[in-house]
């Protein structure tokens, strides 16, 4: 049985939540980059060519690259041979956000559904927990901003809708969001399992690396394949026009059952946040 | 591409007339941020006749709730928030002499025939371009409504805020033409 501190937790909460919001990750870099070499709006190049400069300078000058320094969403992996010691999990996890977005001057963006009063501390944190075997904890830090989040959607088909149904569903989704959550834009699509786990599917999507391939043949087909389709729509960043409307479609899929077809689509703006680490 | 346009605030009619769809603009002077709340209040003060925290006479409104700035700077992240959100709002403002709005995102028809009818320009500054954006903000003062936090409504001085003209007041909108040229079928 491996012991660990809770206070090494929120240290690691902490820092993951300042280099989150202020270090894009290479690969999203990388996608600017390439996006850039097969766009031909003027206007689009232009953003495009921002977007680059603007994650230089956060990453300079450790400043947030975007004001909507997002919800604090923390995948949790942890080893079921681990004990934790001197306090709860939760407890840990969120006083590393408030510290995380007071030290960093991140924006704290969290307010009660209906009076809108601001929590004041961007807590609390939404907590993805998964035992896993072993006796380790990866912490996955990816902050969510309003603006992607609001034009997501959950929806639960029919199976005769079947995978052009699917595809449907997820491409007038992208049309509808417009210019809304800052294209361009990651398209998370969750398909499967039940209500809940279609959107958390969606959004686990998102946290698989720019570039990299899907490991299911069948996903990577289809994941070109509809990311075709979404930049035939001309949405361009920004929404202004233009042929990079998203930088990558990432699909998870697991069995649903026999009178289902769920399906989530998370769409992640091009500020793509996640940072992790494991203790 | 065509060198950005230089602009100072306070605008003039004749200053918004000559902008046209996808111009790019480097805007300097006051303009003043209000989102979601601070709209609400200020539509509310016009509604019970009450004075507004400034004079909105040739001013440009900002749709911003940036991050805190860090120590020895005006300003943390500054880049948009979504504009739809205000449209509800803005043609009263605009019916008081707002000339320019700035934010991400279409709007919607209520909006657009009112910045023909008061001739009034909407600028989309980069949605996620909040570090770029900042650089261009000299000074940030919060002129009402502290309470808010990042919703105040804070007068910002600025030098080449980079903007893009998405809607003009001819009736142009960036969103759907820029749209039209390069959806496939």
């Amino acid at each position: 049985m491996r012991e660990i501190h809770v206070k090494e937790i929120t240290e690691a909460v902490r820092d993951l939540a300042v280099r989150a919001n202020t270090e894009l990750g290479e690969d999203v870099l990388r996608a600017f980059a390439k996006a850039l070499d097969r766009e031909e709006s003027p206007t689009a190049r232009d953003i495009l060519e921002r977007l680059g400069e603007n994650a230089r300078i956060a990453r300079e000058e450790a400043i947030p690259m975007c004001q909507d320094t997002g919800f604090a969403v923390v995948f949790v992996e942890l080893g079921q041979d681990v004990r934790l010691l001197g306090g709860s999990l939760r407890e840990a996890i969120e006083e590393g956000v408030r510290r995380g977005y007071e030290e960093g001057y991140l924006r704290k963006s969290i307010c009660h559904p209906f009076t809108r009063v601001n929590t004041g501390d961007n807590t609390p944190a939404i907590i993805h927990l998964e035992l896993v075997p072993g006796d380790g904890l990866k912490l996955i830090f990816a902050p969510k901003g309003g603006g992607s989040e609001n034009m997501s959607r959950v929806t639960m088909l029919t199976p005769a809708a079947g995978v052009e149904g699917v595809k449907d569903f997820v491409v007038q989704r992208v049309r509808e969001s417009g210019p809304n959550p800052c294209p361009p834009t990651i398209v998370g699509v969750g398909i499967g399992g039940t209500f809940e786990v279609a959107g958390l599917l969606a959004k686990k999507a998102l946290l698989r690396p720019l570039g990299s391939e899907n490991p299911d043949p069948e996903l990577r087909e289809l994941e070109n394949e509809w990311l075709e389709e979404i930049n035939k729509l001309g949405i361009g960043p920004q929404g202004l026009g233009g042929r990079t409307t998203s930088l990558a479609v990432h699909i998870r899929m697991m069995p649903c059952h026999i009178a289902s077809l769920p399906v989530g689509v998370n769409i992640q703006c091009h500020a793509a946040r996640h940072k992790e680490t494991e203790l | 591409m065509e060198k950005p346009i230089a602009l100072t605030t306070p605008l003039t009619d004749e200053d918004v007339a000559k902008l046209s769809i996808g111009d790019r603009v480097l805007l300097s002077g006051t303009v003043y941020t209000a989102r979601d709340a601070a709209h609400k209040r200020l539509v509310q003060l016009l509604h019970d006749g009450e004075p507004l925290p400034f004079d909105l006479q040739g001013q440009v409104v900002y749709y911003v709730g940036p991050s805190p700035p860090k120590p020895g700077r005006p300003i943390g992240a500054a880049g948009p928030t979504t504009s739809y959100r205000m449209d509800a709002y803005a043609p009263e403002l605009m019916a008081r002499g707002l000339k320019g709005m700035i934010g991400k995102g279409a709007r919607n028809d209520a909006v657009k025939e009112a910045m023909g009818r008061y001739k009034t320009v909407y600028f989309a500054a980069i949605g996620g371009a909040g570090a770029l954006m900042a650089r261009s903000v000299l000074s940030a003062e919060v002129i009402a409504y502290p309470e808010l936090g990042p919703e105040a409504v804070r007068r910002l001085e600025v030098k080449d805020l980079p903007l893009i003209v998405a809607n003009d007041v001819r009736g142009g909108d960036l969103y759907e033409e820029g749209v039209k040229a390069y959806a496939r079928p």
